[in-house]
């Protein structure tokens, strides 16, 4: 049997009677950069609030790499592997933007509690490397010269893209990016192509993504899973899904 | 004092304390904020009771003089301490809640002295039922506190204000766009609330017949429990807190082996009642979006 | 790839011990060169330690950690009991006076700690407001608790062992401590975590913070030093009363940590300083009822101020008067610096309260500007 990176087996969710989400079956191989579309209400957020353990699924489950992280809590699921970023940006706003990376960072430091109060040698060496490792990361997104300003001083298209250098910084097998072009214009979005495809790349890892953005849909996606009042729809290849009269309809309506 | 007299006397000091908590489950549904100086109204009030009484005027008419005072101030701090805050971080209205309540602390002692002043309501003396004897004033207030909770409920569900008062605690934005005038709303549960804090300090002296600038402080913080144990912004729930705690009081008042630990049971009570249910007994239950 | 980076200690992170180390200082030659403070200043200057202690420690968990804590004089109370209670029963055995206060100070303050955690485990999973009553009711019980205990000399309060003039040098070399402890912390990796879940909980459990852990990592670390500080206090003054620890005193904490900024320590090292200095000088100075005159001006200076820095209409006139921008434009022009080549407070930004709460309710409601419509378009032109 096949092991996929990301595997969602029948996964639903209701809220009181509202089913939000039901049969989620995906299947995400390593390396591949998937997009969920759908319009709006129609459940992808809130199966990446699943995925991310801020909501528990009623159904089903998911498994990354094999390993079934149903019913986790968000912090020990972005541990074990799956990163993300927030439709509404979700920054440290009163911290620095290095210290927003160096956050999402502080996992990989072995640095005690102890050590750190009491400043030893290992809180220096931690720290070094942690700084070193937090800039080279903004350096791929543009930002190390802002490193000192507040992330709520950032412009918009700057943010989203450091909640994207955050995730990062916590070394995910799979990220998620939840509608990453939402406000920005046209030439930032093709910047954001070219950059998600380069992060892919570089840290190795898998792409699940949401967007309304055409263009940047096409321009990164693989496969694409289309949900419609939070069942599937299509799923396939991008150029086959955008071609289906089903997924035409449900976005034009009758 | 038999157990029939203490559970009379917790019902009379449980109706105190839900009229107080009443004041701030109501701001706290509608405004969304903690009102820490709710307590401080009940002391103001109880001065205004002192002060007509020492014009030689009748009780009645101090027991009106303490709910325009109580209104009026409870008006005034929404209009000139919270009003400028509105849409800003629920702390710093909680710190300036705090503020208010130092405030009026410092200004009653500065013209009342930090002495208690004796007051007299009316001499009540006790009654017999079933062969125990029961303070009437405790009577008076336990008919009187349901009398005003009953009408408060059937304004609050049956008037197009209660209406009104309702939708704004549900959703401020979407209560002014159905053409709901929020502030007038807010000044209005103010006032209401006040009032309210002005009969509990008429109830209050009849129980404790002295008036001091830190009166407000324990009954204040008593009620707020109370309130947060019913689940606060709900106003049934503020009734039952306050009921419960004020039975709860006295019955712990009643054995001497746990008579001084009253107020560590009570505050005791609000953590494991916190822990079972985080939002109270009747609180409801708010999702964050993600 | 060019970037290069250390981290050395920086002389820019020690302001607080320099204004401490100064002030300090210029009391030990007062009291060399004139053969002894007297006896008020020494008192004076070790409740200003005292203070700065309580409001650096309230800061961690208000203004760092972004809760709410209306208990800390009950935190201050457990350290005050227990470590002057082992103190009056070490005294026979440890002779030295100075090893004794250490003692205490140690066992008070972890006894603080283990209560910061006995508390914390129940009541740090609830909410803002929620968390704030609880910490307040700890408070109120833990004060009625050793009321009616008469191993703790019941309602009469605690006799204590009362250390002596020289209590306000112990006092100030435990402030240097806590500013050490408390600075190296918001500086680490765990310092980070706690301010990232001030400022967004929910995206600092998605990054993988532990919030549970370091709300308590915050919330002990606070305690162990309100604890300290009671034992200060209990060496100053005997009996300790529970009456003292009420929460009126815990609001008085709260209050110089607001004042001097939230989150910013050498705010709260001024605040406490100050309001310390003013607070005891008016109780001497006013007699009776005019010592209300104390609180009224400490309220309205505390609306004035929450107002001032908090109220969406003033937000213009904040810009205008930002007192760190003047600064950062002051030093840029003497120094000839490049503009924004100065680094932004590591703390939250100029006395603001952290906006946590606030925040998440604003967010809750989905902004972003709907995009399906060009979806539309993209799909329907793909179909021609």
């Amino acid at each position: 049997m096949k092991e996929y990176l990301l595997e969602t087996k029948d996964l639903g969710i209701s809220f009181g009677g509202l089913k939000a989400v039901q049969n989620l079956s995906l299947k995400i191989e390593k390396g591949e950069l998937y997009g969920l579309i759908g319009p709006n209400g129609a459940g992808k957020t809130t199966v990446f609030n699943m995925l991310t353990g801020v909501y528990k699924p009623t159904t089903g489950s998911f498994l990354l790499e094999g390993k079934d992280l149903t019913g986790k809590a968000p912090a020990e699921i972005n541990r074990l592997g799956i990163a993300r970023t927030f439709q509404n940006i979700r920054l440290f706003s009163n911290m620095t933007v290095i210290d927003n990376v160096l956050t999402g960072l502080g996992n990989s430091s072995s640095c005690s509690l102890f050590e750190s109060v009491f400043r030893l040698p290992g809180y220096w060496k931690s720290e070094s490397a942690l700084r070193q490792e937090a800039r080279e990361l903004l350096d791929v997104f543009g930002l190390d010269a802002e490193r000192r300003t507040l992330a709520s001083a950032l412009p918009y298209g700057k943010q989203r893209k450091l909640e994207i250098a955050r995730a990062l910084a916590t070394h995910p097998k799979l990220l998620l990016l939840d509608e990453p072009a939402a406000g920005m214009n046209p030439q930032e979005t093709l910047e954001l192509t070219e950059t998600i495809k380069f992060i892919k790349d570089k840290f190795d890892i898998t792409v699940l993504l949401i967007e309304h953005d055409m263009n940047l849909v096409t321009g990164v996606c693989d496969r694409l899973t289309v949900l419609n009042f939070g069942t599937v729809l299509a799923e396939g290849n991008t150029s086959d899904v955008l071609h289906n009269p089903e997924v035409i309809k449900a976005y034009l309506g009758d | 004092m038999s157990f029939f007299s203490t559970l009379i006397n917790g019902l009379s000091l449980g109706g105190i304390y839900a009229l107080i908590a009443l004041g701030y489950t109501m701001v706290y549904g509608i405004a969304k904020m903690l009102n820490f100086a709710h307590g401080d109204i009940i002391m103001v009030g109880a001065y205004a009771i002192v002060t007509t009484l020492g014009l030689g005027l009748h009780p009645l008419a101090a027991i009106v003089a303490a709910v325009i005072v109580c209104t009026l101030l409870g008006i005034a701090t929404e209009a000139f301490a919270y009003r400028p805050l509105r849409g800003a971080s629920p702390l710093a209205v909680l710190i300036t809640a705090i503020g208010v309540s130092y405030l009026l602390q410092s200004i009653a002692q500065m013209i009342y002295g930090s002495q208690g002043i004796p007051v007299t309501l009316g001499a009540f003396g006790a009654v017999s039922v079933f062969g125990t004897s029961i303070q009437i004033s405790s009577l008076i207030t336990l008919g009187l506190c349901v009398i005003i909770m009953t009408a408060l409920t059937l304004f609050v569900n049956n008037t197009r204000v209660g209406c009104a008062m309702l939708a704004v605690s549900e959703d401020k934005a979407a209560a002014q766009l159905m053409g709901i005038n929020v502030n007038a709303i807010i000044t209005l549960t103010f006032a209401i609330g006040s009032a309210l804090a002005a009969f509990a300090s008429t109830f209050y002296l009849m129980q404790i017949p002295s008036a001091s600038p830190t009166l407000g402080s324990m009954p204040g913080i008593k009620a707020f429990t109370a309130a947060v144990i019913g689940g606060i912004g709900s106003i049934p729930g503020a009734m039952i807190g306050g009921i419960l705690l004020g039975v709860i009081e006295k019955l712990a008042l009643s054995f001497p082996a746990l008579a001084p630990y009253t107020t560590a049971i009570e505050f005791a009570l609000l953590i494991i009642i916190l822990l079972v249910k985080p939002t109270g007994l009747l609180g409801k239950k708010r999702r964050e979006k993600v | 790839m060019a970037i290069k980076t250390s981290v050395k200690p920086k002389i820019k992170n020690c302001t607080n011990y320099f204004i401490v180390g100064a002030f300090f200082l210029v009391f030990l030659i007062i009291d060399l060169a004139s053969g002894g403070l007297r006896n008020s200043s020494s008192i004076l200057l070790t409740k200003i330690a005292y203070s700065i202690i309580l409001a650096v420690s309230l800061n961690i968990v208000v203004g760092f950690l972004g809760e709410l804590s209306l208990g800390h004089a009950g935190f201050m109370c457990v350290g005050a009991y227990i470590g002057c209670f082992f103190e009056n029963i070490l005294a026979d055995i440890i002779p030295s006076k100075i090893l004794l206060i250490i003692a205490a100070m140690i066992i008070g303050g972890l006894a603080a700690a283990l209560s910061g955690i006995v508390i914390g485990i129940p009541t740090l999973r609830l909410k803002g407001d929620y968390l704030a009553i609880a910490t307040l009711a700890f408070g109120e019980i833990v004060r009625t608790i050793f009321k009616n205990q008469a191993v703790f000399g019941g309602a009469l309060g605690l006799t204590t062992h009362r250390y002596g003039k020289s209590l306000w040098i112990i006092a100030f070399a435990v402030v240097f401590i806590c500013l050490f402890i408390t600075q190296n912390l918001m500086l680490s990796k765990q310092g980070r975590a706690i301010k990232a879940i001030r400022d967004n909980e929910i995206a600092a459990r998605a990054m993988g913070v532990n919030v549970t852990y370091y709300k308590m990592v915050a919330f002990v670390i606070s305690a162990f030093f309100a604890g300290i500080a009671g034992v200060i206090y209990g060496n100053l003054i005997s009996p300790v009363s529970n009456t003292f620890f009420d929460f009126n005193y815990s609001i008085e904490i709260l209050v110089m940590v607001v004042l001097g900024g939230m989150g910013n320590i050498t705010g709260s090292i001024l605040a406490a300083t100050v309001l310390t200095f003013v607070n005891v000088k008016l109780t001497t100075q006013l007699s009776g009822d005019l010592a209300a005159l104390k609180n009224l001006i400490y309220a309205l200076i505390l609306i004035v101020i929450v107002v001032y820095n908090n109220a969406p209409a003033l937000r213009g006139l904040r810009e205008k008067l930002d007192f760190f921008k003047f600064v950062t434009g002051l030093k840029e022009k003497l120094f000839k610096k490049k503009p924004g080549d100065s680094e932004p407070p590591s703390t939250a930004s100029w006395d603001k309260i952290p906006t946590k709460i606030d925040m998440d309710a604003l967010l809750s409601t989905d902004v972003t500007p709907d995009k399906s419509f060009e979806a539309d378009k993209s799909a329907s032109r793909r179909k021609e």
